[in-house]
């Protein structure tokens, strides 16, 4: 049993249909990178299987479970399903650490002294125990956003989305992002990630999803994917990136 | 003749001042804090995709913005009796402020949540958090903190539109200056003196509030 089973999912805006029909098997301790041109519908995908955006057609299975569509669903979904989006999303009132804290504290109810001590281990593991009463404007891009990656760990989810996490970074800050992304890959955490840094897709990864036009196209494991790509699609990506 | 200036004549009659002052406070208070907390809970209605709510909050804000407020004071105090509600002057007059607050505080306040970044609510709901907890934990607080200088200029408007509660003889500061030039025909010296304590009253006021932003929107750890 695959952990994240999604079958035939639709998903239109309007008029314009952006999933065109998405099969995909996420399973325990993969790492998977989405690719695709802009437009192609990766966060879209992403999106929907993180319960933010509604689906035309098709089913979600979690953990073996279908995701309906009533609230309770979808909040057990996003017990299991963690996201990182490529803005940083801190809560700007609160600190390094109450950002971390809070969600442990009012969704599962735990003790402020509990949430605590997984948010300094969440805070200490992303390299920031240093930081943790500085208020999100007083940390740089790639500090905000490692504070994101431990807010999303300390829910203890199953599996981790990340939407172009470096994207909106300084190129020099965003090593550092990455650092942690290949350090919770090594640690076996499942992750699915859109990115369009290939050279690390590559290295850390155990399946490219390539989504064109929102379908999947082709997938497979990187080495293939980029050495002998099958559609002329992937291989103009793939050379336009080279 | 040129008139001659008494301020004296006023002295006897501070008692009735100070009970003005008094009760005026004490609608500002009440209006203020009831006000304020229909204006956030409407806006919240007003904010969330539940159109049926939304509708009726959105009548309910255009009504109360589009007439004015001796009328509304009129219509709450004389009005409703017709319907078997009937209420002390004080407790029309505190309705009318709370109600008249509330729609124009829905408004602020609606801007300031509409000004939260639709990232931050989707990181909280991908956290897991329910509406509530969201509203509570993520929007109200920054919201409120963007638009509290707006809000206070609204309660200080209301502070001194309650005024107007005087011509339902709740005995607030400016029923007690109509009274008082009434019996000592004083009127430049009582409406000068009631002139001032308005404003002492207003400038204590948004002092007030500002202090209380400042308490509120603190950079505090809550660990
Ligand atoms: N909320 C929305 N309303 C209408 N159209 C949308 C919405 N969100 C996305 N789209 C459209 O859906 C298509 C896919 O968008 P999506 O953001 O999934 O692409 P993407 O592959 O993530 O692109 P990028 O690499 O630029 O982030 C685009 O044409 C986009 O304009
Ligand atoms: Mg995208």
């Amino acid at each position: 049993m695959s952990l994240v089973e999604l079958h035939a999912i639709h998903k239109s805006f309007g008029e314009l249909e952006v999933l065109k029909g998405i099969d995909l098997k996420i399973e325990e301790g993969q790492v998977i990178a989405l690719i695709g041109k802009s437009g192609s519908g990766k966060s879209t995908l992403l999106r929907t299987i993180n319960g933010l955006e509604t689906i035309n057609d098709g089913t979600i299975m979690v953990a073996g479970k279908k995701v309906g569509d009533r609230d309770t669903d979808v909040l057990t979904l996003r017990l299991n399903v963690g996201m990182v989006f490529q803005q940083f999303n801190l809560f700007p009132h609160y600190t390094a650490l109450e950002n971390v804290m809070l969600s442990p504290q009012v969704v599962k109810k735990q003790s402020k002294a509990e949430a605590k001590d997984v948010a300094e281990e969440m805070l200490a593991k992303v390299g920031l125990a240093d930081k943790m009463m500085h208020y999100p404007d007083q940390l740089s891009g790639g500090q905000q956003q490692r504070v994101a990656i431990a807010r999303a760990l300390a829910m203890k989810p199953r599996v981790l989305l990340c939407d172009e996490v470096t994207s909106a970074l300084d190129p020099e800050l965003v090593n550092e992002v990455l650092a942690v992304v290949r350090q919770l890959a090594e640690e076996g955490m499942t992750l699915v990630m859109v990115t369009h840094e290939m050279r690390f897709a590559r290295e850390v990864c155990d399946k490219l999803v390539f989504m064109h036009q929102g379908r999947i196209h082709e997938s497979g494991a990187p080495e293939d994917v980029f050495a002998n790509p099958k559609t002329p699609e992937l291989a103009s990506f793939v050379g336009g990136l080279a | 003749m040129a008139y001659e200036f008494d301020f004296g004549a006023i002295v006897p009659h501070w008692q009735l001042l100070l009970d003005g002052v008094v009760l005026t406070t004490e609608l500002t208070v009440i209006g203020a804090v009831v006000g304020v907390s229909l204006g956030t809970l409407a806006a919240w209605a007003r904010a969330s995709r539940a159109p049926v709510i939304s509708q009726i909050v959105g009548i309910y804000v255009e009504l109360i913005r589009n007439t004015p407020f001796l009328v509304q004071l009129f219509f709450i105090f004389f009005g409703l009796p017709a319907l078997g509600v009937k209420l002390s002057e004080f407790q029309a007059a505190v309705l009318a402020m709370i109600v008249n607050l509330g729609a124009y505080s829905t408004e602020i306040i609606r801007a300031g949540i509409l000004a939260i970044p639709k990232g931050q609510i989707e990181a909280a709901q991908s956290l897991a958090m329910n509406r509530v907890q969201i509203f509570r934990y993520v929007i109200i607080r920054p919201a409120l903190k963007k638009i509290w200088p707006a809000l206070s200029s609204q309660i200080v408007i209301v502070m001194l539109g309650s005024s107007v509660c005087s011509q339902i003889a709740a005995e607030e500061l400016t029923f007690a200056a109509n009274y008082i030039q009434a019996v000592n025909f004083r009127a430049f010296e009582v409406y000068f003196v009631a002139t001032a304590l308005y404003l002492v009253m207003s400038v204590l006021l948004r002092w007030g509030l500002k202090i209380f932003g400042n308490f509120l929107f603190e950079r505090r750890s809550h660990v």
